[in-house]
């Protein structure tokens, strides 16, 4: 994971690219899960960042992403067509939208994070949590943005390219932040801050910066999950959903990439998998009465993973390490 | 005479209605190993905090270098070339000894973020440099076998290395070490002794060294500063400080001056 080149993304951009238009003819409900887990991947790996490797316990996600979301929907509402009304015009302006989302989750992120990040642990929780109910609450009272109606009307440009081709770039920038010199910061700004300060670590940038990455990403991630669903409201950016991301994280193991996108994944596709469990009618009817109490299941299980693997699934496996500094 | 390297004047803390440290000065001059003493609670690490920037002085200056530090971020004020240990071992627990020390060099990386994430031809050039500099230093202290294993694996004693070997890495000036022979034995504090000697005259560094071990800041410190409720008692060399009747009433007592 240390030396994961350019190359390696530029490979995976290009797959995406070549795989769209074939993987946008699969059934329309595996291609809403297999969107929708794009996009937890990027949300999961961003606030990975945050929570993960930064040890800052920030439960104001969803906040963000709802930034992401209706800034992006507002630029393509309203500017949708300034370019012209063909493809790439069009597509112009939603990744103008996307990066415009990005940046407005960005900013937001600065300035919940400068005056906040001096609050340790719970207290920086509660502080988010509440931004992320006050950027809720804004929403359902801002007219223009529709207020407690939603707002609706995006063009679907959201596909497979653009999610994955997002995911893949919010997993290499946290890989590679993480695995320089420079990144290895955030782990010591999470193991020890007094320390980290004496060995001449600026605490304060270190967490603002990992801050404001993860919330750009997350401003992404809602852009495109605004573009996908055509329909956003202020409920899907509650303090539920935030709470959603940090299972995620914590799950796969709090600083570890790879095990958090795998959550991520496991975690989209188990509600839907468990869904459909109810539907097969060769299993015993006992099983498939159970499955019907689905997120009941999915509670139990969470609850049986956190008791079996308390440092999560991929958690405690050591970080990755170059083969060549272990051969040495 | 040349200025000093680190210089307290009036230095003063108050925690509520508690003076921790009460009207200090005294100064060190480059080069120089200077001791720390006093009984338990005199405020020997309160000092150390105020120099390295975790505390902030009530009243009174600090001056590094000929500027002053008060008021500065402790990671400004390692930049500026103060380095320290703590008395409760704070290495990185989820880094590897190797790792530990180079995140001790950041500060002196010219690359930044877009650096990392581009990782273009300076980017490898300067990674492989402090790759260099911290397998240098690691094989000084005879780390450099551990390289790989978690901090938290490694003996006692040599964590405790490991944190000079850290603080090193940050190039300083000025090492402030916060009782670095605590919970060894009597070998290994002889080696500490010599590591201490040592790691001075190669690095040509001022050391401030704070200690119960009678035997080792005897052994090594040039001169010796003995704090008793936050002021200081008594400042000589150590034969002049185990003769002071203050100290002996304070700290020494009879028999350790005997032996």
């Amino acid at each position: 994971m240390d030396k994961w080149p350019k190359s390696i993304l530029i490979a995976v951009l290009l797959g995406c690219l070549i795989g769209s238009p074939f993987v946008f003819q699969i059934n329309p409900y595996y291609y809403d899960i297999l969107l929708g887990i794009g996009i937890s991947i990027i949300l999961a790996a961003s606030l990975n960042l945050v929570n993960g490797y930064t040890g800052q316990f920030s439960l104001g996600h969803a906040g963000f992403m709802g930034i992401g979301a209706y800034a992006s929907s507002w630029v393509t509402l309203s500017y949708g067509y300034c370019l012209g009304a063909n493809t790439t015009s069009t597509t112009t302006v939603f990744l103008l939208a996307l990066l415009g989302g990005g940046l407005m989750a960005g900013i937001a992120g600065l300035m919940v994070g400068v005056p906040s990040l001096r609050l340790k642990g719970d207290y920086l929780a509660i502080v988010t949590l509440a931004f992320n109910e006050i950027i809720k609450g804004v929403i359902q009272n801002a007219e223009p943005l529709g207020a407690q109606r939603g707002l609706g009307g995006m063009v679907q440009h959201t596909n497979f390219f653009w999610t994955f081709g997002f995911a893949a770039l919010t997993v290499y920038v946290v890989v590679h932040l993480v695995n320089s010199t420079y990144g290895r910061g955030f782990l010591a700004v999470r193991d020890d801050e007094i320390a980290a300060e004496a060995m001449g670590i600026n605490t304060t940038k270190y967490k603002v910066l990992a801050f404001v990455l993860g919330a750009f990403f997350a401003g992404i991630a809602g852009g495109l999950y605004a573009h996908f669903k055509q329909f956003i409201h202020p409920e899907g950016f509650n303090f539920l959903r935030s709470v959603d991301i940090v299972v995620m994280v914590i799950l796969g193991g709090m600083g570890n990439t790879a095990g958090v996108c795998f959550a991520a994944v496991l975690l989209t596709i188990l509600p839907e998998f468990l869904r459909s469990v109810s539907h097969y009618t060769w299993l015993p009817l006992w099983l498939q009465q159970i499955a019907e109490n689905r997120m009941i299941l999915y509670s139990l299980l969470l609850i049986v993973l956190m008791l079996t693997r308390p440092q999560g699934l991929f958690g405690g496996l050591g970080m990755p390490r170059r083969r060549k500094d272990v051969e040495k | 005479m040349s200025d000093p390297l680190l210089q307290l004047e009036n230095a003063t803390v108050q925690f509520g209605g508690l003076k921790a440290v009460a009207d200090l000065s005294f100064q060190i001059d480059a080069g120089e190993l200077v001791g720390l003493i006093g009984p338990n609670g005199a405020g020997k690490t309160t000092v150390f905090n105020l120099i390295t920037g975790v505390y902030q002085t009530t009243s009174g200056q600090i001056f590094f270098d000929k500027k002053s530090v008060v008021g500065r971020r402790p990671y400004k004020i390692t930049a500026r070339g103060i380095a320290r240990t703590f008395q409760n071992i704070r290495l990185f627990a989820s880094l590897s000894v190797f790792d530990n020390v180079r995140c001790a060099c950041n500060m002196h990386l010219a690359h930044g973020i877009s650096h990392s994430l581009w990782r273009g031809a300076g980017f490898s050039k300067e990674e492989a440099q402090v790759e260099k500099d911290v397998m240098e230093l690691l094989e000084i202290f005879g780390l450099d076998g551990e390289r790989d294993m978690m901090c938290r694996s490694l003996p006692y004693g040599d964590q405790r290395r490991l944190e000079i070997v850290r603080a090193l890495a940050t190039r300083p000036k000025l090492l402030l070490l916060d009782e670095p022979a605590a919970g060894m034995n009597p070998t290994e504090k002889v080696e500490l002794m010599k590591l201490i000697r040592f790691t001075q005259k190669k690095f040509k560094l001022a050391v401030l060294l704070v200690e119960h071990d009678m035997k080792v800041v005897m052994g090594i410190c040039e001169r010796i500063v003995v704090l008793d409720y936050g002021q200081k008692i008594a400042e000589g060399t150590p034969a002049q400080i185990r003769s002071d009747s203050k100290v002996i009433a304070a700290y020494l007592g009879k028999e350790t001056v005997d032996a």
